[in-house]
């Protein structure tokens, strides 16, 4: 029951923001990046939903294009932080030894950083752009992961039945995919889930200090950076980013939790 | 004259549609042994953890009353009982005491709760109650970490920290089932020794009948939540009424028929002076003492023979088995497999010996990867044998299942089924590639006592039928004289005895086995 009310909600939620950033470009009420100085920073009416911002661009257009690049750089993000991660988790946690220690030192030393220094000092030397952002957080949140993975896959290799596959002479890297991978599975989509938010916020982050996803082209974290001065005077411009922001989080936390008890066979 | 314990009609359930314990009626009278004997599942433990208020989350106490020295127990007075009026022992030594606090603290707690004595009163009592449950040095046990002992003798500190606040009665909770045979009769004959000297009467929750025979006055069976006979052990056990108790009694393992004699052949898998030495553990700049295993053993097995070796927890049966299947690596010596030495083969070259040994092994919980079914389990092993089609390979998965006893159940998750159930799928999974030897690790000490009694026969009838060799490896000589043709008797990670079956059993010569034998309950003379 509460799998069923988890995926409805969490669904609708990610399945309307998903709908909305692919189609976005063939039905924003305005342009989202045509400039109107006349109409600087006019509240929510009849003609423009959630006002204007502080160059007179619709906000709710800009709104519905910017969910196309939040999203992609969020989901694109956790799927490298995954891939790196879950490589070096594995590997750490399965082999042991000399592997474990180099791994896990590398590891530890980029976990040492605060992960948003670590993106900001690799945007630099990247530049500012929407790939550039996708690979420097998503190195930033690898060794969160890659620890993860090490932690389960310690616990699951002292079980009986990753030796009985070794005893039927399955090799180690059959028994690391087949048997090993599969029973993290449960810690990491909750991880992942998380950490879609995380990016999204980070993501707002770098904006906020001009290495975002670079304007004129909006994102949620754009907008929300460019809305700070504006926090009095024209609350909607951060309150409408921001809403989103909160309701996709919703959405994919639920959809994560749904989807950890449905690929448990327990459940 | 009033019992100490009077249970009346005692319910409880989880929710409206389960009932765990229906209706129970008994009394414990002061200073008796009474045995609580059920499968699991019976709600035995259920029962008891209702009298001293300690049920888990979701049952609850729904009807009946609890009556326990003249006063009605409730949810209000029953944590003034505990330590006092009812101690409890609980099954798992391992987990039982805080692994954080020493040894000393924990036993205090319970005396600077319910007793006058303070400080170094304390500390007498702890060290004269630990000197009496054999604890060699008791002012250096008040000091240790639990981790510092093992699981026997953590069960003797259990013991004495329960027995410190002298209760009149106490409840243990299966508490030698993780423990070996000669340990365990340690630890039972020291329960009852300490509650004959200060008159505690003693709930024994067990699944072992023959512990009954040895131990208890009375005995109740339950099953599904229910007490289905009552009587005084010996009788019960003895002259059952009930066809429950029967079965029961007939699940306690016999020895079976001699083996017949077999012709000399060459042996089939065979240990030369082999040696396992384990690294010590690495503290900061030293490393610890290296625990060596198993010391220069020989050991072999011919073929359809069936070989059981025997020896307490630590006395290294386990890592000689697993390192003549090459899952531990051995420091030295040769494993000769028909005749050629596979001690340092790798890889690919591997492949053969390990398609001809298989191994099943104790815990049927963390042997079966818990992602896959039943079917994916059984049929893994069949993927080094390409000749295989899959319409073969399918039914060759079938007719294993079907040969265990499971046929139906390959869409099943392990989850989904029993204890026993889980362990036939890790045989069948071992047999599907029909191996030359089977290395079998304690595979029936994780069950109930009807559920040995299964698995033992499937064992036989699958390796009359197929006429694999067969290394048992047991603590448990009950189970080992059903099934095994050959005794190997291990201790300190040498063998100090080898024979035939009825040979060791009827005339030990070295005095290791001689206790073993004498530890192991029996129905017959115990």
């Amino acid at each position: 029951m509460r799998l069923r009310l988890n995926l409805l909600i969490g669904g609708t939620l990610l399945g309307i923001v998903t709908a909305i950033a692919i189609t976005a470009a063939f039905w924003t009420p305005y342009a989202p990046r045509a400039i109107n100085l006349r109409r600087r920073l006019n509240a929510p009416s009849g003609t423009h939903w959630l006002g204007t911002d502080e160059f007179g661009r619709d906000v709710l257009s800009r709104l519905m294009v910017g969910a196309e690049t939040s999203l992609t750089v969020a989901a694109v993000t956790v799927l490298v932080a995954l891939c790196i991660g879950v490589l070096i988790g594995l590997l750490a946690g399965f082999f042991r030894g000399w592997v474990d220690r180099a791994l896990m030192a590398l590891n530890d030393a980029l976990l040492a950083f605060p992960g948003i220094l670590l993106a900001l000092g690799l945007l630099t030397v990247i530049g500012p752009s929407k790939w550039g952002i996708v690979l420097a957080l998503g190195l930033a949140y690898a060794p969160a992961v890659a620890r993860v993975v090490r932690g389960s896959v310690l616990s699951l290799r002292e079980r009986e039945f990753i030796e009985a596959s070794r005893a039927l002479g399955n090799s180690e890297l059959y028994t690391l995919w087949r048997h090993v991978l599969p029973n993290c599975v449960s810690p990491l989509t909750v991880l992942a889930t998380s950490m879609f938010g995380w990016v999204i916020l980070s993501e707002s982050a770098l904006s906020f200090l001009g290495l975002g996803v670079p304007p004129p082209a909006p994102s949620w974290g754009n907008m929300l950076a460019t809305a700070r001065p504006f926090l009095e005077s024209a609350t909607w411009l951060s309150i409408a980013p921001g809403v989103m922001i909160a309701l996709c989080l919703l959405g994919t936390n639920l959809l994560g939790d749904a989807l950890r008890d449905w690929l448990d066979p327990r459940t | 004259m009033m019992p100490l314990l009077r249970v009346a009609a005692l319910r409880v359930t989880a929710g409206p549609s389960f009932a765990a314990v229906e209706g129970a009626s008994f009394d414990v009278a002061a200073g008796e042994i009474l045995a609580l004997v059920g499968e699991s599942g019976s709600g035995k433990t259920a029962m008891a953890r209702a009298v001293i208020g300690l049920l888990p989350p979701g049952l609850a106490v729904t009807g009946g009353s609890i009556v326990f020295d003249g006063a009605e127990v409730t949810a209000k007075t029953v944590r003034a009982l505990r330590g006092p009026g009812i101690g409890m022992v609980f099954q798992e030594p391992m987990t039982s005491l805080n692994p954080a606090v020493p040894i000393g603290v924990q036993m205090a707690e319970g005396l600077a709760l319910h007793t006058p004595l303070r400080g170094a009163e304390i500390n007498a009592a702890c060290r004269a109650m630990l000197a009496r449950v054999g604890i060699a040095d008791p002012a250096a046990c008040l000091n240790a970490y639990p981790h510092e002992f093992s699981g026997g003798m953590r069960q003797r500190i259990m013991l004495a920290s329960v027995m410190l606040l002298r209760p009149k009665l106490l409840i243990a909770d299966e508490p030698t089932t993780a423990l070996d045979t000669l340990t365990q009769a340690e630890v039972l004959d020291l329960m009852v020794g300490l509650t004959r000297e200060h008159c505690s009467a003693v709930l024994l929750i067990t699944h072992n009948l023959a512990l009954v025979a040895r131990y208890a006055d009375r005995a109740l069976v339950m099953r599904r939540g229910r007490i289905v006979e009552e009587g005084k052990a010996r009788a019960l056990l003895t002259a059952p009424r009930e066809a429950y108790t029967r079965a029961l009694v007939d699940a306690l393992p016999r020895r079976g028929p001699p083996p017949l004699p077999r012709a000399p052949s060459e042996p089939l898998l065979r240990a030369e002076a082999l040696r396992v030495d384990f690294a010590g553990r690495r503290r900061f700049f030293v490393r610890g003492r290296a625990v060596q295993a198993v010391r220069g053993v020989n050991l072999a097995v011919h073929t359809g023979e069936s070989v059981a070796l025997v020896g307490g927890s630590g006395s290294g049966k386990t890592t000689l088995g697993r390192a003549m299947l090459r899952l531990v690596e051995p420091s030295s010596g040769r494993i000769l497999f028909r005749g050629q030495d596979i001690s340092t083969l790798r890889g690919a070259a591997l492949l053969p010996f390990r398609m001809a040994c298989q191994i099943v092994f104790q815990d049927p919980y963390s042997s079966l990867d818990p992602r896959m079914r039943v079917a994916q389990i059984v049929d893994e092993p069949l993927r080094h044998m390409r000749r295989l089609s899959s319409v073969e390979r399918a039914r060759r998965v079938e007719a294993m299942l079907d040969s265990v006893g499971l046929a139906g159940f390959g869409k099943r998750h392990p989850h989904a089924l029993s204890g026993g159930q889980r362990q036939r799928v890790a045989i069948a999974r071992a047999l599907v590639r029909n191996p030359d030897f089977v290395l079998a690790d304690e595979p029936v000490s994780a069950l109930d006592m009807t559920i040995q009694k299964q698995i033992l026969t499937l064992l036989r009838t699958l390796q009359r039928a197929r006429g694999f060799a067969c290394l048992f490896i047991s603590h448990d000589l009950a189970a080992v004289g059903e099934i095994a043709d050959r005794v190997v008797v291990m201790q300190h990670g040498e063998v100090v005895e080898e024979g035939d079956r009825d040979a060791v059993f009827d005339a030990p010569r070295h005095p290791y086995t001689r206790a073993l034998l004498d530890a192991a309950p029996r129905l017959e003379g115990g």
